[in-house]
């Protein structure tokens, strides 16, 4: 089972930093976890043009001039945790809602006119209301109709996930919020959420039920973003190296400081961010890096092509918002809010290719007994 | 002439769809590289969608379609991918990937050498993916491979031929046409592969992420000609000693 430091150690890591370590780590090719320290801490701030280049290179080396594109589907806003920061929180008072099936083939069918081949369905952990009988009924309608689905919804059991994959799921995506316990602790107030290492656990259980890829994140504005860009490294690389198998990939979302009562403890500016995502390109060139319509238009189109290689585009964070007159509360704001053509277009003007459709249900068996007919 | 399966290819150079900065410059940097054959992931394109971004630029009666099935982990996936490539007008060739570390992409020499078994006795023409393993490379040419395509070095790297001693063993050994194929990151990469005599090469990042993807394509097909006719005009031995240019050079001496 993976095991991150104590968060205190992580930051010592990073603060014993020296200006030789950053330089070589620049110069290496496999920078490893030293190196990785080293690109995240204060002492590499000067060398942020050094790192987009050298992360521009690898990532255009590994996948080329292109760049993924997908969208969310909200279904639920259902939520059993307390969890200070988040639209869906079960303190909260908003306008929730589930979908039914058929309004949540109604929504994805709007994005997949819209373009879409790529779906990400999210929902508040709520067990009861959206369990895994429902995603599996919703991926079984979904499937054939879709290059790839994926899942950010409830940690759940290596079992589930393996049922889900064989009903259609191509990935999963559970962020850690924080790697730092004692934050932790104190942003997860109540419910399942609140036990740290069982959370920690599911990427592996996950990746151990045969999903395709695996994302891993850290809400960035808990804690020191330094230190969890270590963590995140750390356990990137015990996923590689315990399964090897499975695509790795990471998320940044990062709160904003106008967005919702919760004012983001350590706020992390779009350099923290750029010298995060460049820091975990270099130390993995083969990692996916989303960066999705949570940043601005201006952000966005800057970072093309400097590292990250999934990008959203025409994203609605409330559950029916694509179609429905009566959507529920939203997640969060989006900080880009164009269009797929919109975003399309910035991408192209950069010299990159949006690409729509870059994996195949027919990956996936139908389940033992159509695979034998 | 180049002849793989029965069908003959006057371009020894193979091109590839992934990593382009768009359709309309990997249209034009396959017309400028002069090859025939073109694989495409089934991952990425819709075969049977003439509307798809990169099958509406291509011209079919142009090039081979060389579908690959790039993505799948095991033998079983792979044979499922051809089904479709089949299913949707692709035809019977097949690259064949199985690659089940996303990382490194290599490929899987036990489900390779499975999946290729089962193709061949459905009927398709079997290009199989692999690592430069002489044996490997008999095994697959027993089961009835149409070709086999080692790899220079792993897929996107540009590092050359880093495997030459094997692919040596390959060629030397071969019953059926060698492509080498993955990390030829410079002409002079492709050059080197014709000029061992490898029956053909496969280029696609190289020239997907060149600086003008087009004028590289030119001058992978310029190497891989020049590497060609190198390798039919024989080549001299490259040896260790001085070795003098008149064979009598330095015997004046003799009677």
């Amino acid at each position: 089972m993976f095991t991150v430091p104590e968060f205190t150690a992580l930051q010592t890591a990073i603060a014993r930093v020296r200006e030789e370590d950053v330089l070589s780590a620049l110069r290496g090719d496999r920078i490893g976890i030293q190196g990785l320290a080293a690109l995240l801490s204060p002492l590499a701030e000067p060398h942020l043009p050094a790192m987009a280049a050298r992360a521009a290179f690898l990532t255009e080396q590994r996948f080329g001039r292109t760049i993924q594109m997908y969208a969310p589907v909200y279904l639920s806003s259902y939520c059993a945790n307390r969890c200070a920061y988040c639209g869906f929180s079960a303190d909260n008072t908003i306008d929730r809602r589930v979908l039914t099936f058929a309004e949540a083939e109604a929504e994805a069918m709007i994005l997949h006119q819209r373009g879409f081949q790529h779906l990400l369905l999210v929902s508040g952990e709520a067990p009861a209301k959206v369990g895994v009988d429902y995603l599996e009924e919703i991926a079984r309608r979904l499937r054939d109709r879709f290059a790839a689905l994926s899942i950010e919804v409830q940690p759940l059991a290596t079992g589930e996930y393996a049922r889900l994959f064989r009903a259609g799921i191509t990935s999963v995506a559970v962020y850690q919020e924080t790697y730092d316990r004692e934050v932790y602790k104190q942003v997860h107030l109540a419910g399942r959420k609140a036990d740290f290492d069982h959370r920690l656990d599911t990427p592996a259980r996950a990746a151990a039920a045969g999903m395709r890829e695996v994302g891993i994140g850290a809400l960035l504005g808990l804690a020191d973003w330094r230190a969890e860009g270590l963590a995140l490294g750390l356990h990137l690389a015990w996923l590689r190296k315990h399964f090897w198998r499975t695509g790795l990939t990471v998320s940044f979302p990062r709160m904003r400081p106008a967005e919702g009562e919760f004012k983001p403890l350590k706020p992390v500016a779009e350099r923290n961010l750029s010298q995060m995502i460049f820091a975990l390109r270099i130390f993995d060139p083969d990692v996916g890096l989303y960066l999705s319509t949570r940043e601005e238009a201006r952000y966005r189109d800057g970072m093309i092509g400097l590292g990250p290689t999934r990008y959203s585009a025409g994203s609605c964070t409330a559950p029916g918002g694509y179609g429905l007159a009566d959507a529920g509360g939203e997640q969060f704001e989006v900080g880009d809010s164009r269009s797929l053509a919109e975003v399309s277009a910035a991408i192209q003007a950069k010299g990159f290719d949006p690409v729509r459709k870059d994996w195949d249900a027919v990956f996936q068996a139908k389940g033992v007994r159509q695979e034998a007919a | 002439m180049l002849t793989i399966a029965g069908r003959k290819f006057r371009s020894r150079l193979f091109g590839g769809t992934g990593k382009f900065a768009s359709p309309e410059v990997m249209r034009e940097a396959l017309a400028a590289s002069g090859c025939e054959m073109v694989t495409v992931a089934l991952r990425r394109v819709d075969l049977g969608n003439p509307a798809d971004d990169i099958m509406r630029v291509l011209d079919r009666e142009r090039y081979l379609f060389l579908p690959n099935t790039s993505g799948a982990r095991d033998a079983q996936e792979a044979i499922r991918l051809a089904h479709l490539a089949q299913a949707s007008g692709g035809g019977e060739w097949l690259k064949l990937e199985v690659t089940p570390d996303p990382r490194t992409l290599l490929p899987d020499p036990v489900e390779t050498l499975k999946a290729t078994e089962i193709l061949v006795r459905e009927g398709f023409k079997v290009l199989p993916y692999i690592n430069a393993d002489p044996i490997l490379a008999l095994r697959l040419q027993d089961a009835g491979a149409a070709a086999v395509m080692p790899l220079g070095s792993p897929i996107g790297t540009n590092q050359g031929i880093l495997t030459r001693f094997q692919i040596a063993i390959i060629i030397e050994q071969a019953r059926v046409p060698v492509v080498v194929d993955a990390g030829l990151g410079a002409p002079s990469h492709a050059a080197e592969a014709m000029e061992m005599g490898a029956d053909a090469v496969l280029v696609n990042t190289a020239i997907a992420v060149a600086g003008d993807p087009i004028r590289m394509a030119r001058a992978f097909a310029m190497a891989v000609e020049a590497g060609r006719t190198a390798y039919e005009a024989g080549l001299g031995t490259v040896r260790r000693d001085a070795a003098a240019s008149s064979p009598e050079e330095g015997l004046g001496f003799l009677r």
